[in-house]
């Protein structure tokens, strides 16, 4: 074989070794989702969806209050993390390359990149051990401490997006550089925000670990903040190490609900952002 | 007097009304800090106890046992490592290899989908990866076990009970968790190097796979970047790998060994730690776990953003949120 078919071949094997671990990345996306799909609608029924779980071990049953607990556990996390992430991202829009946005920043993805079980033990040792309780507000502090370093890098990302023009025309209207943030930059920004703050909410509700020790589950429907609620990636967890294989069936229910709701919100987002970025240049 | 009307705006002090403007969006973005700083304080303050006690030895010892008060954490330590050591060797290629096809060798009307659906990967939870680990992957990995013959057995790599449960569900379950933000960030670094690179290799006669070839070496520092951040996304990793990795505080080189890891024991036993000391000594597993990330996705972001910075792409956020479309494949 001469010099040049050598090379030619190398090339060839290195091109189809490239193309092959999309495929190998491929595979077990399909197959999660296949089994997803498989053992998870079959268990998705009404009382799945509307009864709250039986007694250990008794058949029937659903994750009703899971699905309540998540839906306030979110709520909470973003009454936190909303005002917070999007002052923040915004202060480090605006002041760009000083000192203290620099800082931010850094804390920023610091925060980004604390393991989400981290998180848990922090909460946990501000939330829970002074009242010796765990609660609903522990649970939604330890997913709001997650979502915000999201939503202040996405509202910084985007207030980027907002042309300069706008800002200039304002500031040559005579506004001032915090009337002109506020009411001119911030607006025009406001639906990507919004759909950062989706795909945040996405990311999150569908931690477990962070609420392993704050929110805790709870086998009872509940929505007092000051208890134990449940969520529904705990549920899962607690279903699925389980013996029961009427259990095991729910979990899956369950792990096909969150994932239709994830891919959902994050599907939205995507799409909200391309149309966002078109119109923006 | 001279135009009352003109402003839109009215003009009130514009130097106080900006002042006022930066230190309170100021103040609360100091909340991000904070936060940042207060975790760190609280692990430091509820591991106290252990630290003092057992000071570097609660790394070295291998014997966790709660009930009779001795806790060392080397085998917790040992299994975050290797899992996510091992983890980051098999999928650090397949990332790359995903990243250069996306966006050097695919069509381009298959970019968008392909970056698209390896993304999809990172938006399912660690739960339903840990769900499809136990009931799924465990029970494969259980056939393989058993079907592997006596001599291969022998060795130290695969020796253990063939339950399934251990490093190896670990390990694979990991990678598959890590591909996608590796090759998302591996993905921004091709994109980064200037086409002059690989127009000036396929000048000089290279092939496809020496052009790009060319274009990673000059990416590597970004590369690198980007395998440190997945291989810190994988040391934090807590329920997938608790869900399939046995649960054992036992270190091991075999793959087919029920191991343990620092996060895992931190989800299984936390709520169980019935005194000061026990909940001491895992926090102080929690405090090594942040600082050790920390440090891990610093470098990487330094690299990451040591060679965007040196391009004319902007530098952006290092972190591939999925599903945003932040990046324009």
């Amino acid at each position: 074989m001469n010099r040049g078919a050598r090379r030619r071949a190398i090339s060839a094997v290195f091109s189809a070794a490239c193309a092959a671990s999309v495929l190998l990345a491929l595979l077990p996306l399909a197959l999660i989702l296949f089994y997803l799909l498989q053992k998870g609608i079959g268990a998705l029924e009404w009382s799945f969806l509307f009864h709250n779980p039986k007694p250990v071990g008794e058949p029937g049953g659903g994750f009703a209050n899971a699905i309540v607990g998540t839906l306030v556990l979110l709520g909470l996390a973003a009454v936190f993390a909303v005002p917070v992430g999007v002052i923040a991202g915004l202060y480090v829009a605006e002041y760009r390359g000083t000192r203290f946005a620099n800082w931010v920043r850094f804390a920023a993805d610091a925060l980004n990149g604390v393991p989400s079980i981290v998180v848990g033990i922090f909460a946990y040792s501000v939330a829970v051990m002074p009242v010796r309780r765990f609660s609903a507000l522990a649970g939604g502090f330890a997913l709001g401490v997650m979502m915000i370093p999201i939503i202040a890098r996405t509202t910084e990302e985007l207030l980027r997006l907002v042309p300069e023009s706008l800002r200039d025309g304002a500031l040559a209207l005579g506004a001032t550089r915090a009337k002109a943030a506020w009411s001119v930059v911030l607006p025009a920004a406001l639906p990507g925000i919004l759909t950062g703050i989706l795909v945040a909410l996405a990311r999150i509700a569908g931690e477990t670990a962070p609420l392993l020790f704050t929110a805790f589950g709870n086998r009872f429907f509940s929505t007092r903040l000051d208890q134990p609620i449940a969520a529904l990636t705990v549920q899962i967890y607690t279903y699925a190490v389980s013996p029961y294989e009427d259990w095991h069936r729910q979990a899956w229910a369950g792990a096909f609900l969150l994932v239709v709701v994830v891919f959902v919100l994050s599907v939205i987002a995507r799409l909200a952002t391309r149309r966002l970025e078109r119109m923006h240049g | 007097m001279s135009s009352p009307k003109l402003p839109l705006f009215r003009r009130r002090r514009p130097r106080a009304d900006d002042a006022f403007f930066r230190v309170a969006t100021g103040a609360v973005a100091a909340v991000v800090i904070l936060l940042a700083a207060a975790i760190a304080f609280e692990l430091l303050r509820n591991s106290k106890l252990s630290i003092a006690k057992f000071g570097l030895k609660f790394w070295t010892g291998t014997i966790w046992d709660p009930v009779s008060g001795e806790f060392g954490a080397y085998p917790f330590l040992w299994g975050t490592l290797y899992s996510s050591i091992l983890a980051l060797l098999v999928a650090g290629p397949i990332a790359i290899g995903i990243a250069v096809f996306i966006s050097e060798l695919a069509p381009h009307w298959m970019r968008r989908p392909l970056a698209f659906l390896t993304e999809l990967l990172a938006a399912i939870p660690s739960i339903v990866y840990g769900l499809w680990g136990v009931f799924v992957l465990v029970p494969l990995i259980r056939r393989l076990e058993v079907g592997m013959p006596e001599s291969i057995r022998k060795l130290p790599i695969f020796s253990g009970p063939p339950v399934g449960v251990g490093m190896l569900a670990a390990v694979m379950i990991l990678s598959i968790m890590v591909i996608p933000f590796s090759s998302a960030v591996a993905r921004e670094v091709l994109r980064a190097v200037p086409g002059s690179q690989r127009e000036a290799a396929y000048a000089l006669g290279a092939t496809r796979f020496e052009a790009i070839r060319a274009v990673l070496f000059h990416g590597r520092t970004g590369v690198i970047g980007a395998l440190l951040l997945g291989l810190g996304r994988a040391l934090g990793e807590t329920m997938a790998v608790t869900m399939v990795i046995g649960n054992n505080p036992k270190a091991s080189l075999s793959l087919f060994a029920p191991q343990h890891t620092m996060a895992a024991v931190l989800a299984n036993e936390f709520t169980e730690a019935a005194d000061d000391l026990y909940l001491n000594a895992l926090v102080e597993i929690g405090l090594v776990l942040f600082v050790v990330t920390l440090i891990v996705n610093a470098l990487s972001r330094l690299l990451i953003w040591s060679l965007e910075s040196g391009s004319r792409v902007k530098p952006r956020a290092a972190e591939p949120v999925p599903a945003t479309g932040s990046e324009a494949a």
